[in-house]
């Protein structure tokens, strides 16, 4: 069932294209069906979960590697895979308005649903292999879908960003995961979390923290990696909505949530989370506040949620954990809305420019009353289901134990002042303030484009009115499976006169102080920008070292220099095999009985002398006339060793090729001495190494030699089968006739090549 | 013998690769056709020397008689040499060829060059 769950939408995106073709102006109605579907059949097993059920299917895929394609459906995964398939719905209706009339709407599509199978994959996958493979694909197709409007520079460049940042992640990922496999003897995540395995002893523990940290941080966009998302805001705004605020980038949060039974309870796990978070939490909702651009203030927003995640796991009590969860649906239900918002006030008006918008809302009510509800709900205002997730973040750092419990809380009443004054920004002077852009008109707002806005908006209020039934289906079995113990949690508006109460009024305060004078701090704050020193520029600079790098390589491997590429070639023969020599298993250097007879004395020595001739000869003809000697000797060694056909082609060839030569040779310019005393000596030293090893290597061979069985079959059945005297003919022409026929074949071309080459004739020649 | 004819094999080998690193274009040629006859004769060594017993089964005997000279490297060299004069012509040609459509005069100024 899961796997038809997951594997559908990787199918549909094959065909979307298709769809949107036949059917232009409905295909996002019709495409949405199967997020729908898979939203519905997902909701059916929410009442198993809540039951403390889990569902784990598995199916064969590399049996020999260990590698399943397994699906583990737990409270947790269920919470993440609802999230993903909701949203997806609206995300896919909402697209086929917002981009209605691009040429490549269908392609988009094809992206969108192949992400949304890859999130849920990622989710649902039970298999560590199978979660770091979903876990690149989201990268993959985040790729794709931020590059969308690939004509434009900015969005390549983000989207190159967005994959380098957490494609690098995920090679750490990938790494965490394998050692995590190894000490917990298992790829299964489902078995590691049955055993109640904790690996916090083991011996590689801290290597995997690291190298899993490495691959969620950067994926949900904790300083330092915060940049890039604000950078992929290039993408079309639908992208942004589903993948870089609700989906994607929590799954980073996801995989820390997931591993905590087995990797958390120690200070390396918590309380890097805990600092790395609460780091992210306060820098996000500040830079948030500094931003006039819609969507790059709710970038920043989202780094804020991400961080607040982590900084609640990282706390890990019972009360930050259920606050992790509330807030994190709380924060997937505004920000969709919020985005898609954006959205359609860029649809209609042509800006996103805080400083440009205002007075909307009498012109697009729907819309309007979204942003009201959905940033009520970002504020954190009662009665919302955001209110709700911030009480609980207060509750949990004013709980948590010794000396920090004051920091916790004072870093969180900080970064949530600064969020509703960000949410202030976002919502009160574009809707609310004096009218400045009218929408133009040209774009009817149909329900395609506000139900995506609304609908999660008035959930976010129905949740926190009725928190009761959320609670117990869905945040309790997600809770649960991230404390491993069963839970009973009761979630409401009012717990009367609490401290957290206080708290939240003190945030208000401050953040209407904040507020008032945002544009001020705005533009005070420009002066003190990181510029240079900040992540963004680190990255640029790694970037292009990286790209120097590569070039420098490529000039130093690929000189473009024969003789460099000669030289390299030897010398590296010379080394592995000298050292396979010196190395290798002990070898007998024979020497042979010194049987030489005069004339054979004679004729090497010759042989020799002819090619210091060819080496030292100033004259082009002296060196032909001395490499025939050395091609003469060689024949007559052919005939004193019993070979007289090898030395009748020997003597052929010989000959024919010192004719060739000397036709051809005035036509090659003269010799000319271009290389300095020491490339020269180089050289030499070089070629006697060269030489040295090539004698050493034969006499080696010459010990190790053995009768051969193919040159006994040649001489018992030469004869019999093939009734020639001559062994040597008999192979060629008869056992290895097709190698013959393939020698033939290429001094046929070679011949050809040689013809065109001499009869051919530049133009200019003729 | 063999050791004689491993220093033979030797000495041409490393005179081979001494022309190779030539940038005269005749040079690197002649280094290759002295390779080309290193490594034939370091085939024929590798198999062992015979004297004066070619591989030929005489009359009115149905196979050849104990001890004579290897035929399967012979068949392998018969082809080598072959092969290797067919590539050695055609470069032979295109290096002049090249040399004279580019006006070059060592083989480094023929990287300056594609068209």
């Amino acid at each position: 069932m899961i796997a038809i769950v997951v594997l559908s939408g990787f199918g549909l995106a094959l065909v979307a294209p298709a769809v949107q073709r036949l059917l232009p102006r409905h295909a996002g109605w019709l495409l949405a069906l199967l997020p729908l579907g898979v939203t519905v059949t997902l909701a059916r097993h929410a009442m198993t979960i809540a039951d403390g059920g889990v569902i784990a299917q598995s199916h064969a895929w590399a049996p020999a590697l260990g590698v399943t394609l397994s699906f583990y459906l737990d409270g947790l995964s269920l919470l993440f895979a609802l999230l993903i398939s909701g949203i997806g719905t609206l995300i896919v209706i909402y697209s086929g308005a917002y981009l209605s009339g691009h040429p490549n709407l269908g392609r988009f599509y094809a992206y969108l649903l192949a992400f949304m199978a890859s999130m849920l994959g990622l989710v649902l996958a039970g298999n560590l292999i199978a979660v770091f493979i979903f876990w690149e694909l989201t990268s993959l197709s985040s790729y794709l879908l931020i590059g969308f409007e690939h004509e434009r520079e900015a969005a390549r460049k983000a989207a190159l960003q967005a994959l380098l940042v957490t494609g690098i992640g995920g090679l750490a990922l990938m790494a965490g995961l394998v050692l995590m496999a190894l000490a917990g003897n298992s790829w299964e995540l489902a078995e590691m979390l049955d055993r109640r395995l904790n690996l916090a002893g083991h011996p590689f523990y801290l290597a995997i923290v690291i190298l899993i940290f490495a691959g969620a941080f950067t994926k949900s966009a904790q300083t330092p990696f915060h940049f890039w998302l604000p950078s992929a805001m290039e993408g079309p705004t639908p992208v942004s909505a589903f993948l870089h605020s609700a989906t994607m980038v929590k799954g980073g949060v996801y995989l820390v949530l997931r591993l905590t039974p087995i990797l958390g309870g120690t200070a390396a796990w918590q309380t890097t989370l805990m600092l790395v978070g609460a780091v992210t939490m306060i820098l996000g909702a500040w830079l948030s506040l500094l931003q006039t651009d819609l969507k790059r203030l709710l970038a920043y927003s989202t780094v804020n949620g991400l961080g607040t995640l982590m900084f609640l796991t990282g706390i890990g009590t019972r009360t930050a954990i259920i606050g992790a969860v509330v807030f994190l649906v709380a924060h997937a239900l505004y920000k969709a809305s919020l985005f898609l918002n954006a959205g359609v006030v860029d649809h209609e008006t042509g800006t996103r420019d805080v400083r440009r918008l205002g007075g909307l809302y009498r012109h697009l009510p729907l819309i309007g009353s979204a942003a009201v509800l959905a940033g009520l709900s970002m504020a954190g205002l009662a009665p919302f289901w955001g209110f709700i997730g911030k009480e609980l973040i207060y509750e949990a750092t004013w709980q948590s134990v010794g000396q920090t419990s004051g920091l916790l809380t004072t870093a969180a009443v900080a970064a949530n002042a600064l969020l509703i004054a960000a949410t202030g920004v976002l919502v009160i002077k574009p809707f609310f303030g004096p009218v400045r852009t009218v929408p133009d008109g040209h774009h009817p707002v149909g329900p395609a484009l506000w139900l995506g806005p609304l609908l999660p908006a008035v959930l976010g209020l129905l949740c926190g009115l009725l928190p009761g039934w959320p609670a117990q289906v869905f945040i309790t079995p997600a809770v649960a499976a991230v404390l491993a113990q069963p839970q009973d949690i009761h979630l409401a508006l009012w717990h009367g006169f609490t401290p957290m109460l206080g708290l939240t009024g003190l945030t208000l305060l401050l953040a209407f102080g904040v507020y008032r004078r945002h544009a001020g701090i705005r533009d005070g704050s420009a002066r003190f920008a990181l510029g240079a020193c900040g992540p963004a520029a680190g990255y640029e600079i790694s970037l292009n070292g990286m790209m120097k790098l590569a070039k420098w390589q490529t000039r130093f491997l690929q000189s473009g220099y024969l003789h460099n590429y000669i030289l390299t070639l030897i010398i590296a023969t010379i080394a592995l095999v000298g050292y396979t020599l010196l190395r290798g298993a002990p070898f007998q250097l024979t020497l042979p009985a010194m049987d030489v007879k005069l004339y054979e004395g004679v004729l090497a020595a010759l042989m020799l002398s002819a090619a210091v001739v060819t080496v030292r000869a100033q004259s082009r003809l002296s060196a032909i006339v001395a490499m025939g000697v050395v091609g003469y000797g060689l024949a007559l060694l052919f005939i004193d060793f019993g070979a007289p056909d090898l030395a009748m082609t020997q003597f052929i060839i010989e000959t024919m090729t010192v004719i060739l030569f000397v036709f051809v040779i005035y036509r090659l310019p003269a010799y000319k001495i271009i290389s300095t005393p020491r490339q020269f000596a180089r050289n030499g030293v070089v070629a006697v190494a060269a030489g040295v090893l090539m004698t050493t290597l034969v006499l080696v061979a010459l010990g190790v030699r053995e009768g051969s069985l193919l040159s006994e079959f040649f001489e018992a059945n030469s004869f019999i089968k093939a009734h020639g005297r001559n062994i040597v003919n008999v192979i060629i022409v008869d056992f290895r006739a097709m190698d013959t026929l393939g020698e033939i074949t290429v001094l046929t071309l070679a011949g050809a090549g040689v013809y065109t080459l001499l009869k051919l004739r530049p133009k200019e020649d003729r | 013998m063999e050791l004689v004819a491993a220093i033979v094999v030797g000495g041409l080998f490393g005179a081979a690769v001494y022309l190779l690193l030539w940038r005269t274009p005749v040079k690197l040629i002649i280094g290759l056709v002295l390779l080309s006859n290193a490594i034939n004769l370091l085939i024929f060594l590798a198999a062992g020397l015979t004297r004066g017993k070619p591989p030929i089964i005489p009359e009115g005997s149905l196979r050849a008689a104990q001890a004579v000279a290897d035929p399967l490297p012979q068949a392998l060299i018969l082809t080598a040499i072959v092969i290797s004069f067919g590539v050695l012509a055609f470069t032979l040609v295109l290096f002049s060829r090249t040399f004279k459509t580019l006006a070059a005069t060592h083989l480094d100024e023929m990287k300056t060059t594609d068209s």
